[in-house]
């Protein structure tokens, strides 16, 4: 199903290899459109990999991701690799939100947001102002517009990552461990802006430890265990219920680390 | 000490100084000019142009600047490139300069965080506007303080433009101790005037790494 404002990934008999490691084995999965899928996993186990395939900042061997039904990155499904401008195409409506924010250093946190909406969108610089002001008062950083990313805290700079994607409206949000490489009292802040973002509609994949969140959030949940798709299911089904011995196994040494 | 000396030869002295700061700001400007392009040529280009380039920077390097200079000059013409002590001395700088500018760009350009090129890239930014929007800038900023560095590593180099007959400071120098054999004086005002422009260009360096770290964070100007 495709909607106005949010897209669908079909991932098919998709194969990925770093050299001769074998990283993705025959992946297959859908992800519905307006949907949150969140994707958990032992270290390891391949699932930035498979959310870098999605936007394709990794390429793939196998199979193929499709996006509203367009393979993304290849002409065809074993083809050769698109012209670089129609990927770019395909990832202006996609947005990628980092586990390490990325931001850049040189860059206000404005100015970090309007980047793209100048340089891709081709907004003015008023108007590209204007809209990176708002998209940083949404995840309630207004008052933080004219700082540097070296100034802020990490649940803040991830705030205004967040707010970088969607500021280009994009109708597939990525998520690679938003909150792992924050303090424990920050990550709250960071997850309340993707619940928020999460009841507007928009397409979103998730990679989490944080089970709590993927159990509340998730239309979905998909376990990868050593670079194969184990399940996807709905979370009440995986967390309570699960059908196979590796998510249980991976179940229990999460809750008997998550006590104390 | 004879002070007189100094009234004496203080026009030379001075035209001597003015030499030596217009060959290194145009030397080293045009060295890191250079060390630009060849970094991002070697970064960016073809393999085997990053063989050619790989052996300019060790055959540069590997040499002493006196005999890179005296080939330049004397030896120039023998391929018909005529050219006066002064332009001679500066392109010395230049070549002699742009392997250790080159190396810096390069080191820098490999420091740039791949996550930050990442996010240009997710966010459908091309390969040219993250180069020059995204790249070139942590760059810059992360260059600064080697680039002061070398340069006034350079600022000492000039003096070996003598032997060519430029009439910079060094060459003044020895002009007035071989006329009046104040040695003393000579070496005393030779001194103190490398020593006030180093500190002219350390004290520029500063200002623009503490312009430019303002933004920065830690790990990168590391
Ligand atoms: N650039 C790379 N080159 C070679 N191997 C890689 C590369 N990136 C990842 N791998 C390997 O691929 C496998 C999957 O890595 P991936 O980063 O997708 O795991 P992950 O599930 O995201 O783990 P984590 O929870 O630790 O982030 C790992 O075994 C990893 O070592
Ligand atoms: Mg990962």
């Amino acid at each position: 199903m495709t909607s106005e404002n949010a897209s669908s990934v079909e991932i098919t008999a998709l194969g990925k290899y770093y050299n001769n490691f074998h990283a993705l084995k025959n992946i297959n999965l859908s992800i519905p459109a307006g949907k949150v899928t969140c994707l958990i996993g032992p270290s390891g186990s391949g699932k930035s990999t498979l959310l870098r395939c999605i936007n394709f900042l990794e390429e793939y061997q196998e199979g193929a991701v499709e996006i509203d039904g367009q393979v993304i990155g290849l002409e065809a499904v074993g083809g050769r690799k698109m012209s670089a401008r129609r990927l770019r195409e395909m990832r202006r409506s996609i947005g990628m939100v980092f586990q390490q924010f990325n931001l850049w250093p040189h860059m206000t946190a404005q100015q970090n947001v309007a980047e793209a909406l100048v340089q891709v969108q081709g907004l003015s610089k008023a108007e590209a102002a204007r809209k990176a002001v708002a998209a940083l008062e949404k995840v309630g950083l207004g008052d933080k517009t004219e700082s540097f990313p070296n100034r802020l805290s990490g649940g803040q700079q991830q705030r205004v990552a967040i707010a970088r994607a969607v500021a280009m409206e994009p109708k597939l949000m990525l998520f690679d461990e938003p909150t792992s490489a924050l303090d424990p009292e920050l990550v709250g802040e960071v997850l309340t802006v993707i619940k928020d973002l999460a009841s507007e509609g928009m397409t979103m994949v998730i990679v989490t430890h944080e089970m709590g969140f993927a159990a509340h959030v998730a239309d979905q949940v998909a376990f990868l265990e050593a670079g194969e798709l184990v399940s996807c299911a709905p979370p009440a089904e995986i967390f309570r219920n699960p059908s196979d011995a590796r998510i249980k196994a991976f179940l229990e040494t999460y809750h008997a680390r998550n006590q104390f | 000490m004879d002070i007189d000396l100094f009234v004496q030869y203080g026009p030379m002295l001075l035209r001597g100084l003015l030499n030596t700061v217009l060959c290194w700001i145009v030397g080293a400007a045009g060295g890191i000019a250079l060390g630009f392009v060849i970094a991002v040529a070697m970064y960016y280009g073809p393999r085997p142009l990053r063989y050619v380039l790989r052996g300019y920077i060790e055959v540069i390097r590997g040499t002493p600047f006196l005999i890179q200079l005296f080939i330049l000059y004397y030896g120039g013409p023998n391929i018909g490139l005529r050219l006066d002590p002064v332009p001679a001395g500066i392109l010395g700088l230049i070549i002699y300069g742009s392997p250790y500018y080159a190396e810096i760009f390069r080191a820098g350009l490999q420091a740039v965080p791949r996550g930050m090129i990442e996010a240009g890239r997710a966010m459908a930014m091309s390969e040219g506007k993250i180069l020059r929007r995204i790249t070139l800038p942590i760059l810059m900023v992360s260059s600064v303080p080697p680039l002061t560095n070398f340069s006034i590593i350079l600022t000492k180099e000039t003096a070996i433009l003598s032997i060519v007959t430029v009439p910079e400071l060094l060459y003044q120098v020895q002009t007035m101790s071989a006329e009046t054999f104040a040695y003393m004086e000579a070496m005393f005002a030779l001194a103190l005037f490398y020593w006030g422009f180093v500190e002219v260009i350390s004290w520029a360096g500063r200002k623009l790494e503490h312009k430019t770290n303002a933004f920065l964070s830690k790990e990168l100007s590391a």
